[in-house]
């Protein structure tokens, strides 16, 4: 296997705290993925690379875990993130009419990320609460029975306020 | 002494407003000290408004106002109580041993849940908690475990009911130094959430029976794989893992007793397949979640190859009960083949969704109508789903028929994990199994062709009966590659994709050829094949649907009959919702 060079990107301490604490683990690889993933928002590329030289993991071996499982993402993910629940209750209960709705909203298809890296828009399964399907949450915030009429409002309040922060 | 008002909120009242008013009131009037508030997944029965739990008192408050909360705040300051809104459900604490009457349920599974501060030990404690743990380990001894576990009759509750007490004694007998305990909190079937109450209600619970199995197997690590998407569920785990361990009953030497076992999480991430047992191991060793062929079964060769067995959280959650009563008690709940309660998360067109925990053998129509309300807006039920996309529909007939494993299986479904999904009028069966196809597609590992492409083609022809371009040969094709998925997947995954599709048929094959023959979708849900037009002699010309319409592709005269521009019209079914003549017709 080719040795891979020292990247050029310094790992959060957290990081490199959980790494040192997983180390001599086995089975460490997903967990530690996911620690990526709470740093960064996603597993960028230098940081994999920078990760399976310094714990000695293949880089392939971290890319077929990262392609096998839904959570992991490659892309940065927007500065706000819409999921969408399209477990069986949402779905039951109009589910796909709000991403319909919300990508013609935002002209964001599902999976991507707006070009102003404004909003990203994911479909994810059941987030427990089917009682109020159907749900989405922007940013971990959960809204149930949402309705398509209240979308272009609740859009709203995410579109303003980050465009303010960002001057 | 500390307060704790548990609230428990029904899913369908939107954005919590009990509990931030009540901890609005904790803060305005700085009570963090003496009192605490605690959102909990169940309350022991459920209602259409807010139910509140006042502990230590054991006072339940319902019927009452955002209003009325700083009064309920003041009393229990005081020691004292608001009579008005106190239910007239029985406020004593209801022990396990009986079905209760009113909320017609059991609870053994759900026995703490909404009762108790989760994050707190001693609570567990002092509502018996650990007891099992001492009398196994003291009293009855490893083999003394395992007969007890064979005597109650517990069957898995992830969903393929194999008998608890055996799967431990299988893994016991196997030679090794070495085994390992593992409870499946992976929980993948969508619209289902059972296990993540138990984890976030009463941690302990899954913590000591895993102490009590791992003693009595024989194992000195268990691991909890648990979905990343139940951030509290995890951390409530973690803190009774280092609570338990700080106490002495977990890590080395338990008790004094000489036994050592300690338990980890690893965490899925979002694939439902890593929900069957040899990708969950898989995953564990931190590699791709795709299933092996067994044999060898875990209980051979497992994690890292040694000796494992694998429980559900909700088996999991039953064993100290189990032990502390005795088998024998447990086995006089239930049916024959079937004992001790189930916990079913009732959801869609039903009026008060939520947990419910009852005994074996409770017919459906009781969960639907006596329990949860029945269907909501007073439509006609249709169907039933329980086991998720593995699992069946349960068709009008046979809302008498018990539950449990044997009567499920007889009619075409499973018991599943416990999603139990309530239909109406409105559903189509083949919209519907269109999600669950997609679901297995989407889930599907790839390792296998049947499965694979199997469950493709027979979405795609779903897909094409949906839109108008069924032939009657379809049907056929659907019989011919559930067969072969049947047959030839490597797991239960694929085995079971077909199953919606073939129980679908077996009860509403009408629907199907309503679709293919006459193209038509009775209940608006393809849209392709339904049409909205107003029934001229209907109409009172009120002109409701027209403002209604978010294509204003409905016009008319104030007092005469409206018309509908059917090329423009986008089939969302507003007009036919709306209007309160039945002056819409739909078909
Ligand atoms: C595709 C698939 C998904 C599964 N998902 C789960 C799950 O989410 N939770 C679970 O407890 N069991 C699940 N199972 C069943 C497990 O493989 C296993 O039978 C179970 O965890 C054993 O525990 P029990 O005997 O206590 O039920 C799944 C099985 C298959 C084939
Ligand atoms: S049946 Fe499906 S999920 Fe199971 S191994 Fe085969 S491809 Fe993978
Ligand atoms: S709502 Fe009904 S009655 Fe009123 S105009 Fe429309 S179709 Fe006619
Ligand atoms: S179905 Fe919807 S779009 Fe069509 S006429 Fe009725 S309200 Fe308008
Ligand atoms: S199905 Fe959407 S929250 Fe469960």
């Amino acid at each position: 296997m080719m040795m891979l060079e020292k990247q050029e990107v310094t790992l959060e301490k957290g990081l490199l705290d959980f790494m040192e604490k997983w180390k001599d683990k086995p089975g460490k690889e997903i967990m530690i993925l996911h620690k990526i993933q709470e740093v960064y928002g996603y597993v960028p590329r230098k940081v994999a690379m920078e990760v399976s030289r310094v714990m000695g993991i293949p880089l392939a071996k971290i890319y077929g875990i990262i392609t096998f499982y839904h959570l992991f993402k490659l892309q940065k993910p927007g500065k706000n993130q819409i999921s969408v629940c399209m477990g069986t209750a949402c779905y039951l209960k109009g589910g796909n009419d709000i991403i319909q709705e919300i990508e013609d909203l935002i002209g964001v298809a599902v999976n991507t990320t707006s070009e102003d890296g404004h909003f990203s828009l994911e479909v994810v399964r059941c987030v427990g609460c089917c009682g109020l399907a159907p749900v989405m949450s922007i940013n971990g915030k959960v809204y149930g029975n949402v309705q398509k009429s209240e979308l272009p409002k609740i859009l709203g309040e995410y579109s303003g306020k980050e465009a303010n922060a960002n001057g | 002494m500390k307060k704790y008002i548990i609230v428990w909120e029904p899913d369908s009242q939107k954005g919590s407003p009990v509990n931030n008013a009540l901890l609005k009131i904790l803060n305005e009037k700085q009570l963090a000290e003496k009192m605490e508030i605690i959102r909990s997944p169940f309350i022991g029965f459920t209602s259409s408004g807010a139910i509140l739990r006042v502990m230590p008192d054991n006072l339940i408050y319902t019927g009452f106002r955002v209003e009325d909360l700083e009064g309920i705040v003041n009393a229990t300051l005081a020691g004292d109580r608001v009579d008005k809104f106190i239910s007239s459900y029985d406020n004593k604490f209801l022990p396990v041993e009986e079905k209760d009457p009113l909320s017609r349920q059991f609870k053994i599974v759900l026995r703490n849940v909404g009762y108790l501060d989760p994050e707190s030990i001693e609570e567990y404690i002092s509502r018996g908690g650990y007891k099992a743990l001492e009398k196994a380990l003291f009293e009855l001894g490893r083999d003394g475990v395992i007969a007890e576990m064979k005597a109650s009759g517990l069957r898995g509750r992830g969903g393929a009911g194999f008998p608890t007490g055996l799967k431990w004694e299988l893994t016991k007998k196997e030679a090794g130094e070495i085994k390992y305990a593992i409870c499946n909190a992976d929980e993948g079937d969508p619209g289902a959430y059972m296990d993540r109450a138990v984890l976030e209600g009463d941690p302990h619970s899954v913590v000591e029976g895993m102490i009590i199995g791992g003693f009595a197997v024989g194992c000195t690590q268990g691991f909890v794989y648990i979905r990343a998407e139940y951030p509290l569920a995890i951390e409530r785990l973690e803190k009774a893992l280092k609570d338990a361990r700080e106490m002495g009953l977990l890590g080395k030497d338990i008790l004094g007793s000489g036994f050592d076992f300690d338990i980890e999480l690893r965490w899925g991430a979002g694939a439902f397949v890593c929900g069957e047992e040899t990708a969950l191991i898989a995953s564990i060793e931190g590699k791709r979640g795709n299933p092996r062929p067994r044999p060898p079964f875990p209980s051979v060769s497992g994690l890292w190859e040694k000796p494992t067995f694998i429980n559900n959280v909700e088996t999991w959650a039953n064993v100290p009960v189990i032990i502390e009563k005795g088998g024998k008690w447990m086995g006089s709940i239930g049916t024959e083949k079937s004992k001790g309660t189930k916990v079913f998360a009732v959801t869609g067109k039903v009026k008060n969704p939520g947990l419910v925990e009852v005994p074996m053998g409770t017919t459906i129509r009781e969960i639907v109508y006596d329990i949860c309300g029945g269907i909501k807006d007073n439509k006609n039920f249709k169907a039933v789903q329980t086991g998720g996309p593995s699992g069946g529909v349960i068709a009008e007939k046979y809302l008498d028929m018990p539950v449990d494993y044997e009567s499920l299986q007889s009619i075409g479904s499973i018991m599943g994990s416990g999603g139990l999904i309530v239909m109406d009028e409105d559903d189509c069966m083949v919209d519907v199994n269109k999600f669950y196809l997609q679901f297995s597609v989407d889930e599907s590992c790839g390792k296998c062709m049947p499965c694979r492409i199997g469950g493709k083609q027979i979405l795609e022809i779903l897909e094409k009966i949906s839109k108008g371009n069924g032939e009657m040969t379809d049907i056929d094709k659907i019989y011919s590659i559930s067969n072969a998925m049947q047959k030839a997947s490597l797991c239960a995954l694929g085995q079971t994709t077909p199953n919606p599709v073939l129980s679908s048929l077996r009860y509403f094959e009408d629907e199907y050829l309503a679709h293919i023959k006459d193209k038509k979708c009775y209940t608006g849900k393809c849209k392709d094949l339904v049409q909205y037009t107003v029934i001229p002699e209907k109409c009172i010309g009120c002109g409701l649907c027209a403002t209604r319409c978010p294509v204003k592709c409905i016009t008319g005269e104030k007092r005469k009959p409206y018309l509908i521009d059917t090329k423009a019209c986008i089939k969302c079914g507003e007009c036919y919702n709306v209007c309160k003549f039945d002056a819409v017709k739909r078909g």
